[in-house]
């Protein structure tokens, strides 16, 4: 008796922890892998600096030392001066603020939209998805570039619009993965199987369809945050983005770049931390990836 | 395969007209018109000028004229560059940028195909490692960071290259074309070692390795031609991003191509250089799409029963 209550509840133990397996295999195989965890925990500091930014910065953002100018790092200043004397990591703390407000801002609005647009693409198909995907062709034909330049030039260059361009951009993306993903799974026995039980549509994409796009979701999001980023700083070196006062990683490249000969700190710094935080949220997406793609986890 | 063709070709008329319409509109929604820079100008002259240009007529016969000069092929005068026409600029830029491209494009090919194939080859091991981390440097230097980082240290420090030009001096062309191809040379890379990786788990290379062929033949004649059909789909978009990346370039290199002038057209307002620009960009970029998902259907089997088949 005993022996079969042992292995009843060895039994019960095992289906418990087959019923979120797929969850706990996925944070195993990525709390393994050292490069992701790296970069989730840098990740997480440059978070947290940024929001303490205002208070643990050791001068203030505006806070002007004409008198020294430009200087290399040193202990008052460990990153150096730009040409006004203003603290280089006072302005990278405040520059993170803003390219990672866009970063994560952008990268929302663009899910929501791809998301939706996806899923009701590829669960109804035939004409309406093929109006819906022609949409986002178009869209993909339309040079991104020009389309931000123009709103930036005819509605002002404002940190709202760009957030909202920038995310409309990049959804396309999104909606073509979420669409293939739901159109593999709409097929499948276990969706048949909510039908023959009488749910509706909307409750079968709502509970079912979109809870299993999650995955390759999740994967590119964390690599949609960078290309945000690297968009934002692009578009600031080229005087297209984020405009001063405010200021951002790829605006201090642009300052940096007109002085890098003489002041090569300026650029190098900025531009550490731009690809430091690039670096960390691609190791991230790329260990997710390894993580939550079933196939990947099959050697 | 030619009804698909000709329906692709069919539905990349709409797309064209929407982004004709749409940069139309958006550019004449602009604040400030075209001349509104130029100080002291006396009223007279700006009739005179918006009569010319045909800024005094309606919105709506302006559109109708434009697409009609579109239909034939003609951009217009530029409001910037006086007596010059969009063609001719464009004509101008364009050898310089496809050039640069090129250039970029077989940089970030070879490179990024040899390392990627190379690292799914022996995964896990030194030469997956060593690329693959290189690679992720790549995509995490932009352009615009390794562009300036090049000039500092091959140009200004080592003085071993020129820092700006495009065919003036000697080797000029090589520090625009790395830094435009690295980024792209990265992605290619890990595409491809990731195509290659899923293919040589199938059961066609295993036969193909029990028949007792040589690896490097069942590398280059049963597996590349699946594993590459990732890259060969990201050439479409890639073409897109170098345009893109030109603007970049051009700018920090100092080179007279369409990327500059389309970053200074934006600046300066130069209405009907930037319409002409982003139309005429916009159809190279829906041809190179329809060109690399050609090419992907023609690698792909399975896609190709499904064309033939629809």
């Amino acid at each position: 008796m005993d022996k079969l209550n042992n292995i009843t509840s060895q039994v019960e133990a095992s289906s418990e922890l087959k019923s979120s397996s797929l969850w706990r295999d996925a944070w195993i195989r990525l709390s393994k892998n050292r490069l992701a965890i790296a970069g989730l925990i840098v990740l997480l500091t440059l978070i947290m600096i940024s929001l303490l930014t205002p208070i643990i910065a050791p001068y203030g953002y505006e806070e002007q030392n004409l008198a020294i100018g430009a200087t290399a790092p040193s202990e008052e200043h460990l990153l150096g001066t730009d040409i006004f004397g203003r603290d280089m990591l006072t302005r990278i703390m405040y520059g993170g603020r803003v390219s990672l407000m866009v970063g994560f801002v952008a990268t929302s609005v663009a899910l929501v939209i791809g998301i939706s647009w996806g899923a009701i693409a590829g669960f109804f198909g035939g004409r309406l998805d093929a109006v819906m995907m022609r949409i986002v062709d178009a869209l993909y034909a339309l040079p991104f570039m020009i389309f931000i330049i123009l709103l930036m030039v005819v509605f002002g260059r404002n940190i709202l619009l760009l957030f909202l361009a920038i995310g409309a951009v990049e959804w396309l993306t999104m909606a073509r993965i979420v669409r293939s993903q739901v159109m593999s799974i709409r097929n499948q026995e276990f969706i048949e199987a909510a039908y023959s039980i009488g749910l509706t549509r909307w409750v079968i994409i709502k509970k079912h369809i979109i809870p299993n796009t999650i995955g390759p979701v999740i994967v590119y999001t964390t690599l949609t945050i960078p290309s945000v980023m690297l968009l934002e700083a692009f578009l600031s070196f080229l005087g297209l983005g984020i405009q001063p006062p405010q200021s951002s990683w790829g605006l201090l490249i642009n300052y940096g770049v007109e002085t890098m000969e003489e002041y090569p700190w300026l650029l190098i710094f900025p531009g550490m931390a731009l690809s430091l935080t690039l670096f960390s949220l691609n190791f991230l997406g790329d260990g997710l990836r390894d993580a939550l793609d079933p196939r990947a986890s099959k050697d | 395969m030619i009804k698909f063709l000709l329906s692709r070709l069919l539905q990349a008329v709409p797309v064209l007209i929407i982004v004709i319409t749409a940069t139309f509109f958006i550019v004449h929604a602009a604040p400030g018109g075209p001349f509104s820079a130029d100080k002291a100008v006396p009223p007279e002259v700006i009739q005179a000028l918006e009569a010319q240009y045909k800024l005094d007529q309606p919105v709506w016969r302006q559109y109708l004229g434009y697409l009609g000069d579109i239909a034939r092929g003609d951009f217009g005068p530029s409001f910037k560059y006086p007596g010059r026409s969009v063609n001719e600029l464009i004509m101008a830029g364009l050898p310089i940028t496809a050039e640069l491209a090129f250039y970029a494009m077989i940089i970030a090919i070879l490179i990024g195909v040899l390392s990627g194939v190379g690292a799914a080859m022996r995964p896990n091991t030194l030469q997956d490692y060593v690329p693959m981390t290189l690679a992720m440097i790549g995509i995490c230097m932009p352009s615009f960071l390794l562009g300036p980082l090049l000039v500092l240290v091959f140009g200004i420090q080592l003085e071993l290259l020129p820092v700006s030009g495009w065919g003036d001096i000697p080797g000029d062309k090589i520090l625009p074309s790395i830094t435009l191809g690295t980024g792209y040379a990265a992605f290619i890379a890990r595409l491809s070692r990731g195509g290659m990786l899923e293919i040589l788990s199938q059961d066609y290379i295993r036969t193909a390795r029990a028949k007792g062929l040589r690896e490097t033949t069942v590398i280059i004649k049963h597996a590349l031609r699946g594993g590459l059909i990732p890259v060969v789909a990201f050439l479409g978009p890639a073409f897109a991003g170098l345009l893109a990346g030109s603007f970049v370039v051009e700018t920090i290199f100092q080179i007279p191509g369409i990327g500059r002038f389309y970053v200074q057209a934006a600046f300066n307002r130069d209405y009907t250089l930037i319409l002409g620009m982003t139309i005429f960009l916009s159809t190279l970029i829906i041809i190179f799409n329809l060109i690399s998902d050609l090419i992907s259907i023609w690698l792909n089997p399975k896609l190709r029963d499904e064309v033939s088949n629809g």
